[in-house]
């Protein structure tokens, strides 16, 4: 006990030190927790944007779907398997879906496209599609119109209330091809999506195919998305082998290795902000060795264990880190809080790349507590790691020199 | 070699070399000492004749090269490290010149902090610190950190420090440097009067006059031998000392 009031008196001898020592912790958690906060939610959000752009959390398949992407890979609709997968904890949404390809047609031109079969009302509630509607009308249940992504319909230089001709290869080979009339115009962020998309209502995508009754996928929004694939597992285990639950990461794999390409930048950047921290933080320990020198050299020379000693340094450097940290967490809670209601808004060229992109032009952070303990941890850490250099020079101290001025 | 029961220091044949594989420096050359309870001796002689060596030597915080050390019948100079750090705290209490207290620490805490390194008990503690501080004259500044005392009470509480172990003799280099008269005669009391109350043992290594003249015994290093060894009643300086002008 009387250590420690010693370490606690000793902490205080130099309070500009201390300050100064204190002050580098508190503000490199606070930088660590912020930039990390803010990748995070950076991140968070680019997955939000994707997901909700079309392809959804998970998407269930017939088993082998997703290799081999053809309609005699759909399966049957039941409301019993749909049931299911609404009935899995975390599931907040489950869209159905009928995807192909067909050639469209207008007066005068064609081009390859992707047609989606849709259940509007559904559909909303996960890609907010009704959203991206720049002309027209949005679709019902049973409806025999299209919805043309911007760029196709500029392709076929087509409008609302124009027809369009669909040809392609419906359900085990038959031939599939319909006329229909242009009810909207959607515009994507993405240019794939925006140059060869188009959706119908789902009975009439299905009628198009020959594939009445039957699905290409489940797509599936969900409560909360950290726990992705905890419930891609339960869904799988639910439904059984016949299908594959898959998440937005197994289908596409380029956006994960795209986040971490910018992880493996980011944790340069926070290695750059550990150093200098380091040196921060080593540089008060290399003036309070100095300083402390001759009075070490005597604690030892009247008696005191060189294990004591470095007991009490051990002290010292607790405190002072452990008041900085926690201080740096608790200063950073608002701060991180605040940028997460309030996210920081890209402007000029930026914020249109974005915008035109589909996605939101901001940077907002993340509030996961795991960000303000691991943060929190990393520092500590290293603090007590910078901690060892005075205990090594206990280690090597010899009395009569340390007390040579 | 003495080992009376009486015999607190019996250094023999000690020799301490500085820097022996570059310019060597004989800093202690072949000393013989023998100290007995009681004794208020001072080690005197010109700068660089080896006095703080010998003193670090006996007091188990330098190693010497050659010879053998033994406090109390222990030979120091066997002892590793650790146990040479235990064996300070309990058997060898020292004074430094100057920078001596612990400034974060009243002048109670520094005293203290020696016996809780012996991990005495509370009660115990706050007992001998009492005494410790009726002896050097300073109760009323028991709650006083060392900035706020001066130099020659800092020293008073150094010298409490060094009694509170309850060593076998106490070791003071160059005590009363940095004091003027008043405070130095002060010191001076304060040990002279432990020493013969207390038969504490004092070893000074000093190059002042005032230490010198109430010393029982002085003893003269010149070039890091015993030049000489003077032991006295009176109160008068040695001839020994006074010619070597210090």
């Amino acid at each position: 006990m009387w250590l420690l009031k010693f370490s606690w008196k000793n902490m205080w001898r130099n309070r500009n030190r201390t300050a100064i020592s204190m002050a580098a912790i508190f503000f490199a958690v606070i930088l660590a927790v912020l930039t990390s906060s803010l990748q995070e939610g950076v991140f968070d959000n680019l997955v939000k944007n994707v997901v909700s752009f079309y392809s959804g959390y998970i998407q269930v398949h017939k088993q082998g779907y997703w290799n081999e992407r053809i309609l005699d890979n759909t399966f049957e609709s039941t409301t019993l398997l749909e049931n299911k997968i609404l009935q899995q904890a975390n599931v907040k949404a489950v869209a159905p879906r009928v995807e192909s390809f067909a050639l469209a047609s207008s007066n005068e031109f064609t081009k390859g496209c992707m047609v989606v079969g849709i259940s509007p009302e559904s559909e909303n509630s996960i890609t907010n599609l009704s959203s991206k509607l720049v002309a027209g009308n949005y679709l019902n249940d049973n409806d025999l119109g299209v919805l043309v992504g911007q760029g196709l319909a500029k392709r076929l230089r087509i409008n609302i209330q124009d027809t369009i001709v669909l040809i392609g290869q419906g359900f085990h080979g038959a031939m599939a091809a319909g006329k229909y009339m242009v009810a909207g115009i959607l515009k994507f962020g993405s240019p794939d999506l925006n140059n060869q998309v188009l959706f119908l209502a789902l009975p009439t995508a299905q009628t198009l195919y020959s594939a009445e009754g039957m699905l290409t996928s489940y797509v599936l929004s969900l409560e909360n998305p950290s726990l992705l694939r905890e419930t891609a597992q339960h869904i799988q285990a639910t439904i059984g082998s016949n299908y594959e639950a898959m998440t937005w990461e197994e289908m596409m794999p380029e956006v994960i290795q795209h986040i971490n390409t910018d992880k493996g930048s980011m944790l340069i950047i926070q290695g750059i902000l550990y150093l200098l921290i380091c040196f921060g933080i080593l540089g008060t320990l290399l003036m309070m060795m100095v300083e402390r020198k001759y009075e070490m050299g005597m604690m030892v020379a009247i008696g005191m264990k060189k294990k004591t000693l470095m007991q009490l340094l051990m002290f010292e450097s607790i405190m002072t880190v452990f008041s900085g940290c926690i201080l740096g967490i608790i200063f950073s809670i608002p701060i991180v809080y605040y940028l997460y209601v309030y996210p920081i808004q890209f402007t000029g060229e930026f914020a249109k790349a974005y915008a035109d992109f589909g996605f939101e032009p901001i940077f907002p952070t993340s509030i996961e507590a795991s960000i303000f303990i691991k943060q929190g941890l990393i520092i500590l850490v290293l603090s007590l790691l910078l901690a060892l250099y005075p205990i090594v020079k206990v280690a090597r101290l010899n009395p009569v020199k340390a007390m040579k001025k | 070699m003495n080992t009376s029961t009486s015999t607190v220091i019996d250094a023999h044949k000690v020799s301490r070399t500085f820097n022996p594989e570059t310019i060597p420096v004989l800093a202690v050359d072949d000393v013989h000492l023998h100290l007995e309870r009681g004794e208020f001796t001072a080690l005197v002689g010109p700068s660089g004749s080896g006095k703080t060596t010998l003193l670090n030597l006996l007091g188990g915080l330098d190693k010497p090269d050659k010879g053998i050390i033994h406090i109390n019948g222990v030979d120091i100079t066997k002892l590793p490290a650790n146990k040479l750090i235990d064996f300070r705290l309990h058997n060898i209490g020292f004074v430094f010149q100057s920078f001596n207290l612990i400034p974060v620490l009243t002048a109670k805490e520094n005293v203290e902090l020696i016996m809780q390194l012996q991990h005495r008990k509370k009660t115990e503690i706050a007992e001998r610190v009492k005494i410790l501080f009726h002896q050097i004259g300073l109760e009323d500044k028991v709650n006083t950190r060392p900035a706020q005392l001066s130099g020659g009470q800092q020293q008073r509480v150094a010298v409490a420090r060094a009694l509170a172990s309850k060593p076998q003799f106490v070791l003071a280099d160059e005590p009363t440097a940095n004091l003027d008269s008043k405070s130095a005669a002060n010191l001076l009391d304060v040990m002279a009067k432990l020493n013969v109350e207390e038969k504490i043992t004092f070893i000074f290594s000093t190059h002042d006059a005032r230490v010198i003249e109430r010393a029982r015994r002085v003893i003269t290093l010149v070039d890091g031998q015993i030049h000489s060894d003077t032991a006295r009643v009176e109160t008068n300086v040695p001839h020994e000392v006074d010619k070597l002008k210090l």
